[in-house]
């Protein structure tokens, strides 16, 4: 809640200070600057560079602050790491009162460390010493050193002066102390604002594990090989699909009994989501190579068969005649005509099928798989080792969107046409 | 040489709620080698089906089209197409759409590079023959239209509209260059238009056609275009004669419309 708070007001803050100050200072002179009414025209909405550069950095700050991160400046309030103490008071069963204090010890996340020495001090109820983790709580038995235990009768019936009984909680000096209901101590430490590392690790932690794992490996594979394996699936599932679903999307563009003995297969397939056909695939070709490849093969499949039809309906009549009229054979309409007005559709269904496939062969790998990007982050996520599966996330989506990008990039590069006509 | 013999050509569209429209009927018509043809008539009245039966789009349900002696049955190269907008090839550059049909005839690039370039530069266009086709203008592109059909040495010319999206300046150049290629080339031309001037400019004959069922409604014979070649078209359009011809046309066109009109309102009464 206070993160989602904190990042709109950074979101409202960063928004003014662009706009207001560095606008004035960078003054754009193009034709898309002099158009008035932007509210509306999509083509005047240009994504502004500043904002993207902030929200990513407002992202990453986020993170290393509510992570205590070295790379970044500020956090969160951490959890308290140190001394700290607290008294109890202790009834013993004739109606007696004596105080003690608890002197706690408290590490730094992950470490561990002996307790304080502390002098058992007068009275019947002694001085304890504990000492545990950040995050971590101690269930304390105050009265093990004391003259009277609870067997006796004895019980707290105070902590810093305030009366307690079973079941209260306490505010004490950085933490809390609850009672529980046979009458011990629980000490928990400050929390503070930060994320625990075994629910979200800081940058550096991941950018470690990056490099311990490129080099040493996890599960038998280094992460490159991990990716790699994803990535060569991918690609060899896509390049299959699109083998067998342009020329096929083609043929049921330019023949009525193609497009009638497929427009019931594809048309049933296109809608069944490809992760649910894992299952049987891994029912009928294992949970190999072979498998992932069959189940990528059928993503792109459809897809590509479709935006290759689709292709074929979109070109205008009246190239396919001035083509004919100029004496070009059917197979030259075919090669000189249709196949390229079609390669815009075929890239736009190409860059669905890349990200279909991706997403799928990591759904695929998160079931079953000796190796990749998906089965790298299900085995450490069965360990708790967040900060690896969260590498594994963010390398995924910078993977793919790479992917993307090059696509993108091949597209204006191939069809230079596209959207000019 | 070339003619083209039209024979009581019938169209009929059945649509899908059983009703019919018939866009020909009865066509007849003898185009001798060389001429240019222009056709009229009120929107709908069959000019676009009647032009896709002669370049072999469309069959007929009535009727025979021969060139040269022998049936249309199917597009050709011997009859060549210039489409209003839209028919050129944006991969490929002006060049290489202008010699799509000579390359596509398997000709060696030599035997039609010259012819290309000569065609080039007739539609001053030489400067732009390595441009893509998307960045020229509507009426450059008209133009790499007209030299691409040319480059393929059709017999016959047919043309839907092919300035008919363009602006008055540029459509006059145009109407210009038409001419001129004609005088050069000695094609038989086929021209629709929705303009009775253009029709009246360019037309050595002038084809009326009448809607519902379409047809031929009067035939002109007429001198503008053999005597514009190479002049300035507005002298031509001062000709007094050429105003006397333009008026009689229009109303001519007029009345079709209104009769249409008048059907349609009988037709709801
Ligand atoms: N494919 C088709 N199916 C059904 N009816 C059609 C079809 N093509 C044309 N028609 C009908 O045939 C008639 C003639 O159409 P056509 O396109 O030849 O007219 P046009 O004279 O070229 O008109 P315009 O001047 O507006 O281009 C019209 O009534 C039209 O509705
Ligand atoms: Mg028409």
């Amino acid at each position: 809640m206070i993160v989602l708070a904190i990042y709109i007001a950074i979101f409202c803050a960063a928004f003014i200070v662009v706009r207001f100050v560095i606008s004035k200072i960078r003054v754009r002179r193009d034709f898309t600057s002099l158009k008035t009414v932007t509210f509306g025209d999509e083509s005047a909405v240009r994504p502004d560079r500043w904002a993207s550069f902030l929200s990513v950095l407002t992202l990453f700050c986020l993170w290393g602050a509510f992570t205590g991160s070295d790379w970044v400046p500020f956090h969160a309030p951490g959890p308290f790491v140190g001394d700290t103490q607290f008294t109890y008071t202790m009834e013993a069963p004739d109606g007696a009162r004596d105080d003690a204090t608890v002197h706690a010890r408290v590490f730094p996340a992950g470490e561990k460390g002996d307790p304080q020495d502390v002098a058992p001090g007068d009275g019947f109820a002694k001085d304890d010493s504990i000492a545990l983790a950040a995050w971590r709580s101690d269930l304390l038995l105050m009265d093990k050193n004391d003259e009277f235990t609870r067997k006796d009768g004895a019980k707290v019936v105070a902590i810093d002066g305030q009366p307690v009984s079973p079941g209260s909680r306490i505010e004490v000096a950085n933490g809390t102390v609850a009672v529980t209901s046979k009458g011990s101590l629980n000490f928990v430490p400050d929390p503070g604002m930060q994320m625990e590392p075994i629910w979200l690790p800081s940058p550096e932690a991941v950018v470690a594990r990056v490099k311990e794992i490129s080099v040493r490996g996890y599960q038998n594979f280094t992460l490159w090989e991990h990716l790699y394996w994803s990535l060569f699936r991918v690609i060899v599932g896509f390049l299959c699909g699109a083998i067998v679903g342009i020329p096929l999307g083609y043929a049921m563009g330019l023949s009525g009994w193609f497009r009638g003995w497929f427009d019931p297969i594809v048309e049933f397939m296109r809608p069944v989501p490809p992760l649910a056909l894992i299952p049987l695939v891994i029912i009928w070709a294992g949970i190999g190579e072979s498998g992932k490849i069959i189940l990528l093969f059928l993503a792109a499949l459809w897809i590509m068969a479709i935006s290759a039809r689709a292709g074929v309906s979109g070109v205008a009549i009246s190239k396919v005649h001035a083509a004919y009229s100029l004496g070009a054979s059917r197979w030259q309409v075919l090669r000189y005509v249709i196949v390229p007005n079609s390669l815009p559709e075929i890239f736009t269904g190409a860059r669905v099928a890349m990200g279909v496939c991706w997403g799928t062969v990591v759904a695929a790998e998160l079931v079953a798989a000796e190796k990749g990007a998906g089965m790298m982050i299900m085995v450490a996520s069965r360990f708790q080792l967040t900060d690896v599966v969260l590498m594994g996330i963010i390398l995924i989506g910078v993977i793919g969107f790479s992917i993307d990008i090059l696509m993108r990039k091949a597209e204006d590069w191939l069809v230079p046409w596209k959207g000019r006509t | 040489m070339s003619k083209l013999s039209i024979n009581n050509l019938s169209m009929r569209f059945d649509l899908p709620n059983g009703s019919f429209v018939q866009a020909l009927k009865d066509v007849s018509l003898e185009i001798e080698s060389g001429e240019l043809m222009s056709v009229l008539g009120p929107s709908g009245c069959g000019k676009t089906t009647f032009l896709n039966i002669l370049a072999g789009f469309l069959s007929p349900t009535e009727g025979t089209v021969t060139l040269n002696g022998h049936a249309v049955t199917g597009p050709s190269a011997e009859r060549g197409m210039v489409f209003q907008q839209g028919a050129l090839f944006e991969w490929m550059s002006v060049r290489d759409n202008v010699s799509f049909g000579p390359r596509m005839a398997g000709r060696k690039k030599k035997d039609y590079m010259d012819n290309v370039n000569h065609l080039l530069d007739v539609v001053g266009l030489q400067d732009f023959k390595d441009k893509s086709v998307y960045e020229l203008s509507g009426g450059m592109q008209q133009r790499v239209a007209l030299a691409r059909c040319l480059a393929n040495d059709p017999d016959v010319i047919l043309m839907d509209e092919p300035l008919g999206a363009l602006d008055a300046l540029t459509r006059e150049k145009m109407q210009g260059l038409v001419l001129k290629l004609w005088k050069e080339t000695g094609k038989t031309i086929i021209l629709i238009t929705h303009s009775v001037e253009e029709a009246l400019l360019l037309g050595q004959r002038l084809l009326v056609m009448a809607p519902r069922p379409g047809r031929i409604h009067k035939e002109y014979r007429l001198p503008f275009a053999a005597a514009g070649v190479g002049k300035d078209l507005r002298v031509v359009k001062r000709d007094p004669e050429f105003g006397e011809k333009r008026e009689e046309i229009l109303s001519m066109i007029w009345d079709m419309e209104e009769e249409i009109m008048g059907r349609t309102e009988e037709a709801k009464a």
